[in-house]
Parts: C-alpha cells; sequence; structure tokens
C-alpha cells in the first residue's frame, strides 16, 4: 500500500487521525455518559484503522475484538446497571480554577512530548522490514514468533493475571449480605 | 507516518490526562484511562516500524492488562454506587482529613 499509492496512503492516514482526535475531543465534553462511550468507541475504531496502515494488522483486529468489542459493551452495561444515563444529575466538569489547571497540565505535556518526538530516530530495522515479513509469512506469524519464545514467561503470567481479575471482579461485585439495597 | 502517529498519539494522551482533571464521574475518568492507553498503544505500534516487532507484542500485553483492569476497575465502581448511591467523586471523601 505504501509503494502502489503513497498519496492514498497519507490522506486515509491524516483522515483517520484527525477522526481520532476530533472524536476523543467529543468523548471529553460530553455530559451524558452514553454519548462519552459512543465517541470512545469512534476514536478506537479509528485507531484500529491508523494500526492496520502501520502494518499491524493483528494488532487493529484485536483493537476492534477487545477494545471496541468487549471493554467498552462492559462499560455501558455498567453505566446502563448504574442508571447513570440522564445528564442531568451527571453535571460533573470541575470548576473554572480545575480546568486552567488541567489545560496548562495538558500544553506542558504536549510541549514536552513533542519536543522529545523531534528526537532524531536511529531506525534498527531496514525499512518496509515488517511489510515484507507480513507478506512472506502472513500477518500473525510475525507476532506470534516472539510472544511464544522472548515472551513465553510473560504470556504465561498474564493467564494468572486474567484469573486474578476474574476472582477480584467476582469478589468485589457481589451483593454482601449485610448490605441493604 | 512515524512523525505523524507520535503527534496524533501525542494529542490522544494529552486529551486523556485533561479529561482525568477536568471529569468528575467515575467511569468517564476511567474511561479517559483507557484511551490514555490508547494513546500509548499507537506510540508502540509506530515506533514497531522502526524497532522491530517487539512493540506490537507489547500492545498484546497492554491490552490483556486493559481487559482485567477495566473489569477489576467497574466491579470497584459499582461496588462504590452501592454503598454512596454515586459515582462523582467529589462525593467520595471518605480519606479526606
Amino acid at each position: 500500500m505504501h509503494e502502489n499509492l503513497p498519496l492514498f496512503y497519507t490522506f486515509n492516514f491524516y483522515v483517520f487521525g484527525i477522526v481520532a482526535v476530533v472524536a476523543a475531543l467529543l468523548f471529553v465534553t460530553r455530559k451524558s455518559p452514553v454519548a462519552a462511550a459512543m465517541w470512545l468507541v469512534t476514536t478506537m475504531f479509528a485507531l484500529a484503522a491508523l494500526y492496520i496502515m502501520l502494518d499491524a494488522q493483528f494488532i487493529g483486529a484485536i483493537q476492534v475484538l477487545v477494545y471496541a468489542g468487549a471493554i467498552m459493551v462492559v462499560f455501558l452495561f455498567v453505566i446502563m446497571l448504574l442508571n447513570l444515563g440522564h445528564p442531568s444529575e451527571i453535571a460533573d466538569a470541575r470548576g473554572r480554577g480545575w480546568k486552567l489547571v488541567a489545560g496548562a497540565i495538558g500544553i506542558a505535556m504536549l510541549a514536552q512530548i513533542f519536543a522529545i518526538t523531534r528526537a532524531h530516530v536511529q531506525p534498527r530495522i531496514p525499512q518496509d522490514y515488517l511489510a515484507r515479513q507480513i507478506e512472506y509469512t502472513g500477518v500473525i506469524a510475525p507476532i506470534a514468533g516472539p510472544l511464544f519464545n522472548e515472551y513465553l514467561l510473560a504470556f504465561e503470567v498474564t493467564s494468572v493475571l486474567l484469573l486474578a481479575a476474574v476472582v477480584g471482579a467476582v469478589v468485589l461485585g457481589r451483593r454482601r449480605p449485610t448490605d441493604a439495597g | 507516518m512515524l512523525a505523524e502517529a507520535l503527534f496524533f498519539s501525542a494529542v490522544l494522551f494529552t486529551i486523556g490526562v485533561v479529561g482525568v482533571l477536568t471529569r468528575r464521574n467515575a467511569i468517564i475518568v476511567f474511561m479517559c484511562v483507557e484511551l490514555m492507553l490508547n494513546a500509548v498503544n499507537l506510540t508502540f505500534v509506530a515506533f514497531s516500524q522502526v524497532y522491530g516487532v517487539s512493540g506490537q507484542v507489547f500492545v498484546f500485553f497492554v491490552m490483556t492488562v486493559a481487559a482485567a483492569e477495566a473489569a477489576v476497575g467497574l466491579a470497584i465502581i459499582i461496588a462504590l454506587f452501592r454503598h454512596r448511591q454515586t459515582v462523582n467523586l467529589q462525593n467520595i471523601n471518605l480519606l479526606k482529613g
């Protein structure tokens, strides 16, 4: 895609990046949690498109399945369960002082991150190496190789993490017998 | 595309930080944290083009941790709502001196 249609590629990259940023801005400014969650889903879909254009097709698919599909559904489910969808009872933006402080911190962070990212990056692998690897071995093999060799211990520990999370969520969400409601 | 991806990632991360600082609804604050995780994932994916595929493996782990974190965090929010009947962070001040 890079070599054949460079202009098409660049244009779409900017389109999806701008969609992600605009949806994120709408997300933090919505009063209703349901509307906010929907805009966050939009951001995540746009990010999945960016991942696919950055030669991470598998990560893009996982992004749609796990983030937009599973995590955001759990968020919406909790919003529905707690009946938080009414914008009237959630006038939740903080006061002017907080907003000024947050804006100042945001501008400072942006400046710092831009300063860091302008540093020269010395590539460790040749250009389009990843794209050519994907062409030879398919989309998943370049990730599966390191995942099951170098990072096998981390992969196994992840299963313990997920088990702990399941047990913790059940224990925390359980209704205690002493609770009135 | 590395510079553009890093630019978008920085902007998204900052939006997440500002959201965490300016909102009081616990669920929206939590979603802002997810947005920050996503921004960092974009950085990892962008750098995996110049530093090798390890970044994508790391994104995989970040997503796993995010899923676990969402399950536990939302269970905490439900437990909190059961006790206080609110998710407004200003009313949750048990530790305030």
